[in-house]
């Protein structure tokens, strides 16, 4: 029987359609709104209410009409705009940078230590293949960097003559980025991915101080790699630790599934991933203002870099903003 | 086998469904997207070059801006779909143009925390060039959803808001036309998709709604009634206009 031919079906249609009408009206309104008043939301939510009744009652009267689906949809219109998220405001900030940051950074602690590990055994390992078979090196270097090296100049000598120190900065941040995102997504492949970045990155450091250490400029490289390395390297270490937890949840779900289990993880891994991009950023300041200049001495280095190494243990273990105490 | 909706529970227990957005309508979404972003970063990176080619006298008044078109390209290239995703709520102007929109699986609007690591992952989905992978994902997943969506916990479905705005006209025209629901809902969809349809099209159909439905109507004395008419006639129908 068509829909409006059964009388009750008829009737009912009749009687909702001002309803409808009204409804739909308001139904539009709202995911237009950028800002909702109380009034407005609690407006919403009777809408919403309504429109599920009316939903509830076409399903039974009316199944599978154009009726049902324009009702179902309003009311998923509705869903979508009662279910959006509060502002990212400065409480929310506080937050991040106070709590969801730290927590994360904890989550991945001892995943964290391992993968150092991996990357100072990689390191190691490209030390010896390198010392071992110095024609090697063409894997990891570039022809120019070999020939710039055997002739006694480091390849990071001419930075500054480049590109401006800005431009070096911002090209070296985006490098870094790339290389710590990588890490930490390539851990979907069951983590295999993190450590095939970490190993490779911990193996061409290696292999690179080797070769540079044959040519007697390893010291030259330390001195380069003093005020920018400690925190770039541990943000790395980190963003594969992160990419490991990553893995990890997918091989061992502690959720019912394997997906839900992998969304919530990088949920909760997410802030720390903000914080690596912020600490690149000023590592990539570091190393295009600091580290290629010749007016650094090494302890101006070696503070530079410790300080800043200690910035980023105060925001990762959440001393950087403190909590406010109970009861004052 | 892949869903072909999203069943949403509702927060008064009626639960509802939305329609999953498959990879045609994703890759149309990303071809207007990123046509879009492309022009913008090639506008800037031309900017940039014409205004190194001024004579060198106005060069110290032009260089700030043509770094700052430099910078600016890539900027626009790369963080066109998580800035927009976030600031117009899963949308972008791409999937607005396919009607496409990111919600949650739970049928929520995406935090910004979900919609950045949805975009992240575009570098494991853009592999090993022409989003393979993601494409790849999108094919085989029940819920049609590339690598990011899957990290992220977010689904790309059809923006059906329209619907409310069609549901708003019949309920006004329920109110005012006796004819059946059904009837009223062809009526409605012919004059929404009025100015779509080639002229002959048109007014082929709402000659043979009239001739079925409109008892005053004659289709030889009506021969040369114009599509204007045509269209007159048939929102009397609806209630919405006078007789012609």
């Amino acid at each position: 029987m068509a829909p409006d031919r059964d009388p009750s079906a008829a009737v009912w249609i009749r009687a909702c359609a001002a309803q409808w009408q009204a409804l739909a009206e308001q139904t539009v309104a709202v995911p237009q709104r950028a800002h909702a008043t109380v009034d407005e939301a609690l407006q919403t939510l009777r809408i919403y209410r309504a429109m599920a009744r009316h939903l509830a009652s076409a399903r039974r009267l009316l199944p599978g009409s154009f009726l049902t689906t324009a009702l179902e949809s309003a009311c998923a219109t509705l869903h979508v705009a009662i279910g959006r998220p509060p502002k990212f405001g400065r409480a929310r900030l506080l937050t991040l940078f106070r709590d969801d940051i730290p927590a994360a950074a904890a989550s991945v602690r001892v995943t964290a230590l391992w993968i150092t590990c991996l990357f100072v055994a990689s390191a190691l390992a490209g030390w010896w293949l390198i010392s071992t078979y110095p024609a090697l090196v063409s894997i990891i270097a570039s022809d120019r960097m070999i020939d710039g090296v055997e002739h006694g100049r480091l390849w990071t000598d001419q930075l500054f003559s480049v590109a401006p120190p800005g431009v070096l900065s911002a090209r070296i941040f985006s490098n870094n980025i790339v290389v710590t995102l990588g890490a930490f997504c390539s851990g979907i492949l069951f983590g295999l991915g993190a450590f095939y970045m970490i190993a490779i990155n911990g193996l061409m450091l290696g292999g690179l101080l080797a070769f540079t250490h044959q040519h007697g400029l390893a010291l030259r490289l330390i001195r380069f790699i003093l005020a920018h390395g400690p925190v770039e390297l541990s943000v790395i270490f980190l963003a594969g630790a992160a990419g490991t937890a990553l893995g990890e949840a997918l091989i061992r779900p502690r959720l019912a599934t394997r997906a839900e289990s992998l969304r919530r993880r990088a949920a909760e891994l997410g802030p720390l991933l903000i914080a690596c991009a912020l600490l690149l950023l000023g590592s990539g300041l570091i190393e295009g203002f600091i580290s290629p200049s010749p007016r650094f001495s090494i302890p101006v280095r070696l503070a530079v870099g410790l300080g800043y190494w200690a910035l980023m243990l105060l925001l990762l273990s959440g001393k950087l903003i403190p909590r406010p105490r109970v009861g004052s | 086998m892949a869903d072909e909706e999203l069943i949403v529970r509702g927060l008064t227990g009626v639960d509802m469904a939305l329609r999953i957005a498959g990879p045609g309508t994703r890759s149309f979404a990303f071809l207007i997207d990123w046509q879009i972003r492309l022009l913008a970063a090639l506008a800037l990176v031309l900017l940039a070059v014409l205004l190194r080619l001024l004579p060198n006298a106005l060069r110290p008044l032009t260089h700030g801006v043509a770094i700052a078109a430099f910078v600016l390209a890539p900027l626009i290239y790369f963080l066109y779909h998580p800035v927009l995703e976030v600031l117009m709520r899963g949308r972008t102007p791409g999937k607005r143009r396919a009607g496409a929109r990111i919600v949650t699986v739970e049928g929520a609007t995406p935090t910004a925390g979900s919609l950045l690591m949805r975009n992240l992952f575009r570098l494991i989905d853009s592999m090993p060039g022409f989003y393979m992978v993601g494409l790849g994902c999108c094919l085989f997943t029940r819920q049609r959803v590339r690598l990011g969506d899957l990290v992220a916990g977010t689904v790309l479905v059809l923006d059906e808001a329209d619907t409310s705005r069609r549901l708003a006209r019949l309920g006004e025209a329920m109110q005012r036309s006796a004819l059946p629901l059904e009837t009223l809902r062809l009526i409605q969809d012919l004059l929404d998709r009025w100015h779509d349809l080639q002229e002959a099209q048109r007014s082929r159909l709402a000659r043979a709604l009239l001739a079925k439905l409109d008892p005053g109507y004659d289709s030889q004395s009506d021969a040369a009634l114009s599509g204007d008419g045509l269209r007159a006639r048939l929102e009397h129908l609806l209630g919405a206009g006078s007789r012609p």
